[in-house]
Formats: structure tokens, C-alpha cells, sequence
């Protein structure tokens, strides 16, 4: 029993030892404004991951993260005040933004149960699908978003803190909510825990499955236009880079891959982590090209930490 | 009656698991060139017995003495690499791999020439070890071309493939290889086998009597992990084996008789010529609400399935099944449960219980939509429920938050039960529900199952033991190749015999 507390645990050990290395290194490290630096740099990905935990808990992988949140950038900067369309939503584009990522998120999910397709492709493909349809529709350009109150959805402050954080805080809170006071969220473990069992008891499996992938692609889409807010823009490139941080973020929080294991609040330690590591790297002067392979090396170890080889025959 | 000099000896082997004395003190041996039977029922401890002699259960007392010094295998492969070779109730053959390859798997090595493996000098020797079973078939084509019983003889010659490649004695364990083939392939490896005894020694686990006195030399009875008996097979008889068997006189109070019910609710349950193809056809009856209908037959008698079909596990392909005279859909699972049908599977840990989940969150599985408002778990209520099920099923938990997979078998195996309680289940579908959990347990199952007929559930069982079968019904069908071959009422007082049952069932 022990040694399982201690495992639960390893990911803010991991985080506090980070934070110490990195503070012995390079005392700017502990600053308020560097906090806030890395807390507003942990927005986007915690909302990425709250989505992607639920996925991961249930066994399947949603690789379809960059897809959506650019293709929901761009509706977003389509939508408020800009250089290319004549519309003037404000912030009502967000809905928008968020309801088009359910909606792909609900393909995701139909194609992967009803077609019986593993959710490692489906997601991968239609990733790729929504990046093309970001691309095409622009033609390569970018949008460029003109109005200053929207873009207030991540720039501006309340109570001091970036307004970023504080969507993300609530994401976190909606998040944790579906998974402790649900019926959705319990599905979830049941499922990602032993599948046959649940479906021997009546559990709507297939339709859980769906709703899960839309409840992902609706933190996508937000994300989406956090992302379009933060850069003033929305283009298909916009979000480059942040699968990778997503799955290491949740697997880095103890999330297993296998299913049933994990919380959304570990990949909140697990985005901590990530990114904290990001922002030392650059505080002590680590190069780009080497800060990625740090991270690439990071999933690895992370991932080896939180195995219990102990009860695993058979691994893929 | 010992041997001279045993090749394999168990000494005092004890093992547990927990909540459960699989092996008690078991003291056996095998001699060179001698065929040696293990007959019990099943729960007996004829598997764990097998499965620790080959090396995947570790011997939690005693010893294993093989050629005369103490071994430990560590492994299957292990065993099978000093000579102790078993021949898998569950195939080991792998179906994507060529027949020579699955024989030589691991072993590759003798057939290595420049580091590449010599395909033609594998199937040649392949072709050598077939022979010994008369299988006639192509070393080099897949094993999921061969049919269920020609895979059985490829790992019976992987198994044979020992001989002549070791120094010491060879030992074979089958483990139950005649459930799945035709008479006249049991015939043949009977022939087999009489040939094998004089290059080898051989374990033969079975729970039909005829064969088991017909291969083999001595015999052993297992009982509740004990040897009871032992005995040459030119001494024993059918009958003689099977009170040894079955060991207590028939207990009445052991199966709560005094609480069978003798009348019945309103009829709940009926089938009407319910087929699947290959596994039962025509199948119909009717069931009362309280009334306990048990299900007898061999393995391949269609019981399972039919077990299964009710779950919504396997979709029938003929024929009807009403609950309450309304037609209801079997295609998948919670169609089943919402028809009112509570399977309990005979595999309970894959299929029965979430292990990650609380006790409570297993109860409540089935009946999620009750514990919650508009998708909010009511946690009061659920707490307070299933705390009042734990109190009145003497579930032994520390509290209804506990994890599943800290619970005895018996214990989890009542939580299952309760799950579809709970749920409000019509029709209680019971597959071998007292699988692996210990005696005491058992009668708190079988106390279990007549409160459930008191509250008006019907019940379908299908037992672990004829006896079990016997003692909870109040009507017995026996199932043969697909078909119900009798059916009998089973009354207290009235209660029809073990061997009656057995000469419809085979």
C-alpha cells in the first residue's frame, strides 16, 4: 500500500526537486513575476490536458490536439474584429470556438466507436484533417485579430493574475467536478479500468466513449481561442508543438496510458512540471534544440517512474 | 504403494491464495513409465496442482522432488527445459506462428546454421515429432489453419518434441486434453498415450472417470485441495471414485434446503427455441419468480453459451426470449440488463468486478441512472444503500470505499451479486457463481441465492458442481450436445441423483 502513496505522489516530489535544482542554478528562477510568467505559460496546455486526461483514463489517445486548436484558432480570429472577415462577434466568438471543437471532437469519437476504428488513428487523422481545412481556407495566411477587448480573454488582468490563468483554473474546476461528481466521469474509470466488466453491467460504453472525445474537443477548442487571443492571430501553424506538451504533460502527472489510473489534477502537476523545466532551461541558458530533446528524454524517464513493473506481464 | 524410484514427487505441498487453501499438504508421486490419473471436481485443486507443478505457481510449503533432487521452476518454459512438459488446458500455441515453429519455439538454437534459422531442417524434425502423434499435416502451414483438435496434437508434439533432446526423464502433464475432441481423436491419443509410457511418464487430469480408468495406471481423488484417495485403476470403480469425490454425504443443510421454495410467483421468464448455431438449438422453458432453475451438463453441451446469450454476451440466432411476455433484444449487454437479466460470470475477476473501482462503485455500476441526478452522483445515497447491503450480505470490508481488489473472492463474488440486487434485476443469470471461493464463503453465496428467490428473482445456475446444481434447484435441465436431453424436478425430498444426472449429460 505504501509504495503505491509513494508512486501517487512522485509527480510534486518531481516537481519541488525541479524547482529546487533549477533555484539553485539560477536565482531569478524564484521571483513573483517569474511565477506568473510560468503560471500564464501553464494555461493553455492545463486546459489542453484537462480534456486529454479524460482520453488517456480511458485508455484511447487523442492525437487531433494541434488540428483542433488551430482550426478553432482560426474560427475564433474569423469571428472577431480582423483584417480578412467582416465580422465583429467579440467575445462571443469563444462559444463559437468551443462548440466547433466539441463538434470535431464528436467525429473523433462517432468515427472511433461506431466505425471501430482504434482512437490513435482516428484522432491522427483527423488531426491532420482540420490542419488542412485551417490551411486551405486561409490559403496560408494569417488572420490578424484587431480587437483589443477579445484579446483581453488572455492579455488582460484580473485580481493580478493574467486572465488566462484564471480560465484555465476554471477549466481545472469544471474538469475535476466531471471527474469525482459524475456519472460521466466514474464511466470513465470503469471503462478505462476493465471495459467488459462495465459493459456487463450496462454501462453505455460507445456512448461514453463519444462524450468523451466531444468533452475533449470542447477544452480544444477553447484552447483554441486562448491561443488565437494570446498571439493576435489565427493561422494554422498556431499550434505547433503543443500535442507533444499535452500527452507529456499527462503522462508526466501520472496519468497511465493503459487506462483507469490518473486525475485531471496530475496533469496539472504534470504541465507544472513541463513547463517549469521549459522556463529553467531557457533561465539557465540551455539551447532550443537542446530544451527538446531534455523534454523528449523527460517522457521516458517520467513514464518509467510511474510503471509498477511489478504487475505488468505484457507491454506494447 | 510407492513407486520404486518416482520420477516426480510432491511432498506436503501446501499453496494459498488469498482467502482460499487451493492445496493441502498434497503428497503424490509419478513413476518412471507410468501413467498416473487426477480426477476431482472442479474447485478440486487439479489445476493449481498442475499449474504448480509445471512452474506458474510457486509451492507455498513442501517440496517438488524431480529426479530425485528438490527443484523450483520458475517457469513453464523452465520446467519444460528440465523435462516437465504440460500440455495446456488453454492452448499455448501460438496461432500466427508455423506448426515447426511452434513446436521449436525457443528452442530454435539446434536448428541456428550461420545465425539464420535452417527452415527446411526445422520442418524436417517438426515432421519427426508430428508423426509421433499421427498428425499428418504441413510443418511449415499456420497453426490457425488447424482445427481446434489438430492444434490440441501440435502441442501434444511440442510436449513429445522433449524426448530425445533430454538426458533425464520426461514428464508430460494433460491437463484436461480430451474436453474438446471427438471420440475418435480421444481414441487415438489414448493409443498415443499407451505408446508414450514406455519413453515417458505421464500426468493425465480429467474429470471424466471412464477415460481417467481407462489410460491411466493409479489414480488420485482430489478433494478441497487434499488427496483424498489413491488407488490402482485395475482396483477402483466409477461409482467408488465418485463417492470419493464428492466425499460428504449429500448435506441437506448445506445448500439451505429447508429455505427452498416449493410454489412460485407469477411466470417471469420464457424462452422459446432459442439457438445459436454451433452451440445449443431450440432451447425453451419457462421460469417463475422465485424459482431456481439449474443447468447441468459437460463442457461443449451448449450451457455456457446459453449462460452468456442471456447476459447479452452472444446473440442468439433463433428463437425468442420474453420477460413478462414482452419480447426482449439480446444483441449486447445493456440491452439484457435493461430487459431485466443480471449475469453473474464465471470469470469473475475479468468479468465481474472493476478491480480499480470502490466496493460501492461496483455496486452501483448497473444502477447508475438510480444514484444520480442529471448525471450528479448522489453520494449520500449511495453510501448509505450499499453500507446497508454491506451490513445485510456480511460483506467483510473495511468500509464501502475500499478498493475491489482488497476483498476475498467470496466476498467480491457477493458484491457482484448484490450489483444486480441493487439494479433491480428480474432474472438472475448465475455462471458457476461459488467459482474459487472457499466453503465458508460458498454457503453464504447459497444463503445468498435463496433470498434472492424469496424476493422473487428468478434464477438460472449454472453450478460448479452437479451436487451444488442438485441441492439449490428446484428444476434441473440437462443439456447434451446442444439439446436438452431430460429434465428433472427436484423437490426437497425428491431430489434426483448425481448419476442420473450423468448418464444424460454424457
Amino acid at each position: 500500500m505504501a509504495s503505491i502513496n509513494l508512486r501517487a505522489l512522485a509527480p510534486i516530489g518531481v516537481f519541488f526537486l525541479l524547482c529546487f535544482v533549477i533555484a539553485v542554478f539560477s536565482p531569478n528562477f524564484l521571483s513573483v513575476s517569474n511565477a506568473i510568467r510560468i503560471l500564464n505559460a501553464s494555461a493553455i496546455p492545463v486546459v489542453l490536458v484537462m480534456g486529454a486526461t479524460f482520453v488517456i483514463l480511458m485508455g484511447s489517445i487523442d492525437l487531433s490536439v494541434e488540428g483542433i486548436v488551430a482550426l478553432c484558432a482560426v474560427v475564433t480570429a474569423s469571428l472577431v474584429l480582423n483584417d480578412t472577415t467582416g465580422a465583429n462577434l467579440g467575445l462571443w466568438a469563444v462559444p463559437f470556438a468551443v462548440l466547433a471543437g466539441g463538434l470535431i471532437g464528436a467525429v473523433n469519437g462517432a468515427t472511433h466507436v461506431y466505425l471501430k476504428v482504434p482512437s490513435f488513428m482516428v484522432t491522427l487523422g483527423i488531426g491532420f484533417v482540420c490542419l488542412g481545412i485551417a490551411t486551405a481556407a486561409l490559403g496560408g495566411f494569417p488572420v490578424r485579430i484587431s480587437d483589443r477587448g477579445f484579446r483581453a480573454l488572455t492579455l488582460g488582468r484580473s485580481l493580478g493574475l493574467p486572465n488566462g490563468i484564471w480560465v484555465a483554473a476554471a477549466s481545472v474546476f469544471v474538469a475535476l467536478i466531471i471527474q469525482e461528481r459524475t456519472r460521466l466521469g466514474r464511466y470513465v474509470y470503469a471503462i478505462g479500468t476493465d471495459e467488459i466488466t462495465a459493459r456487463q453491467s450496462g454501462v453505455p460504453v460507445e456512448r461514453t466513449r463519444v462524450l468523451v472525445f466531444v468533452l475533449a474537443g470542447l477544452f480544444s477548442g477553447l484552447a483554441g481561442a486562448m491561443a488565437a487571443a494570446q498571439l493576435g492571430q489565427g493561422h494554422a501553424l498556431i499550434a505547433s508543438g503543443r500535442l507533444f506538451t499535452t500527452i507529456t504533460a499527462v503522462v508526466v502527472g501520472g496519468t497511465a496510458l493503459s487506462g483507469g489510473v490518473g486525475s485531471v489534477l496530475n496533469s496539472v502537476v504534470g504541465v507544472l512540471i513541463v513547463v517549469v523545466l521549459t522556463n529553467g532551461m531557457v533561465l539557465m541558458g540551455v539551447p532550443p534544440f537542446v530544451q527538446q530533446g531534455v523534454q523528449g528524454f523527460l517522457i521516458i524517464v517520467a513514464v518509467s517512474l510511474a510503471l509498477d513493473r511489478r504487475q505488468l506481464e505484457v507491454v506494447k | 504403494m510407492t513407486a520404486v524410484n518416482p520420477v516426480l514427487e510432491l511432498r506436503n505441498v501446501t499453496k494459498e491464495f488469498p482467502g482460499v487453501r487451493a492445496l493441502d499438504c498434497v503428497n503424490i508421486h509419478v513413476g518412471r513409465n507410468e501413467v498416473v490419473g487426477l480426477i476431482g471436481e472442479n474447485g478440486a485443486g487439479k489445476s493449481t496442482l498442475v499449474k504448480t507443478l509445471a512452474g506458474i505457481h510457486r509451492i507455498d510449503e513442501g517440496e517438488l522432488i524431480f529426479e530425485g533432487e528438490p527443484k523450483s521452476f520458475r517457469s513453464p518454459r523452465d520446467a519444460f527445459n528440465h523435462g516437465l512438459a504440460m500440455v495446456f488446458q488453454e492452448q499455448s500455441i501460438i496461432q500466427t506462428l508455423t506448426v515447426a515453429e511452434n513446436i521449436f519455439l525457443g528452442r530454435e538454437r539446434e536448428f541456428l546454421r550461420f545465425g539464420v534459422i535452417d527452415k527446411r531442417a526445422m520442418n524436417a524434425a517438426a515432421k519427426v515429432e508430428l508423426a509421433k502423434v499421427h498428425l499428418d499435416c504441413d510443418p511449415a502451414q499456420k497453426c490457425a489453419r488447424l482445427d481446434f483438435a489438430a492444434r490440441q496434437m501440435v502441442e501434444i508434439a511440442k510436449a513429445l518434441s522433449l524426448d530425445g533432446r533430454l538426458d533425464g526423464d520426461v514428464v508430460i502433464l494433460l491437463d484436461e486434453p480430451t474436453s474438446v475432441l471427438e471420440r475418435r481423436e480421444i481414441d487415438l491419443l489414448f493409443g498415443i498415450i499407451r505408446e508414450l509410457k514406455a519413453k515417458a511418464s505421464i500426468i493425465f487430469i480429467s474429470h471424466r472417470l471412464d477415460e481417467v480408468l481407462e489410460v491411466s495406471d493409479r489414480v488420485y481423488v482430489l478433494r478441497d485441495g487434499a488427496v483424498v484417495h489413491e488407488t490402482t485403476s485395475s482396483d477402483a470403480s466409477i461409482t467408488g471414485l465418485h463417492e470419493h469425490m464428492v466425499g460428504r454425504q449429500l448435506d441437506h443443510q448445506y445448500y439451505r434446503e429447508n429455505k427452498q421454495r416449493a410454489a412460485f410467483g407469477n411466470p417471469v421468464l420464457s424462452v422459446r427455441d432459442l439457438s445459436i448455431d454451433d452451440e445449443f438449438s431450440n432451447l425453451s422453458f419457462e421460469l417463475a419468480e422465485g424459482e431456481i432453475l439449474g443447468l447441468a451438463g459437460v463442457v461443449g453441451s451448449g450451457r455456457e453459451a446459453f449462460a452468456r446469450c442471456l447476459g447479452g454476451l452472444l446473440p442468439p440466432s433463433g428463437g425468442e426470449v420474453l420477460i413478462d411476455g414482452k419480447p426482449v433484444r439480446l444483441n449486447r449487454p445493456h440491452q439484457a440488463v435493461n430487459s431485466g437479466f443480471g449475469f453473474v460470470p464465471s470469470e469473475r475477476k475479468s468479468e465481474g468486478i472493476v478491480t480499480g473501482l470502490s466496493v460501492a462503485e461496483n455496486m452501483t455500476l448497473a444502477a447508475g441512472e438510480r444514484f444520480s441526478r442529471l448525471g450528479f452522483i448522489r453520494f449520500e445515497k449511495e453510501r448509505t444503500e450499499c453500507q446497508s447491503w454491506i451490513d445485510r450480505l456480511q460483506i467483510r470490508t473495511p468500509s464501502s470505499k475500499t478498493p475491489m481488489q482488497s476483498l476475498s473472492g467470496g466476498n467480491q463474488q457477493k458484491v457482484v451479486l448484490s450489483k444486480w440486487q441493487i439494479f433491480g434485476s428480474k432474472v438472475a443469470v448465475l455462471d458457476h457463481p461459488t467459482r474459487g471461493i472457499d466453503v465458508g464463503a460458498k454457503e453464504d453465496v447459497y444463503e445468498l441465492i435463496r433470498e434472492m428467490a424469496d424476493q422473487g428473482v428468478a434464477i438460472v445456475l449454472l453450478g460448479d458442481t452437479l451436487e451444488e446444481v442438485i441441492g439449490l434447484s428446484n428444476r434441473i435441465l440437462v443439456l447434451r450436445d446442444g439439446e436438452v436431453s431430460a429434465s428433472f424436478d427436484a423437490p426437497v425430498g425428491g431430489k434426483p441423483d448425481q448419476l442420473d444426472l450423468i448418464s444424460k449429460m454424457v
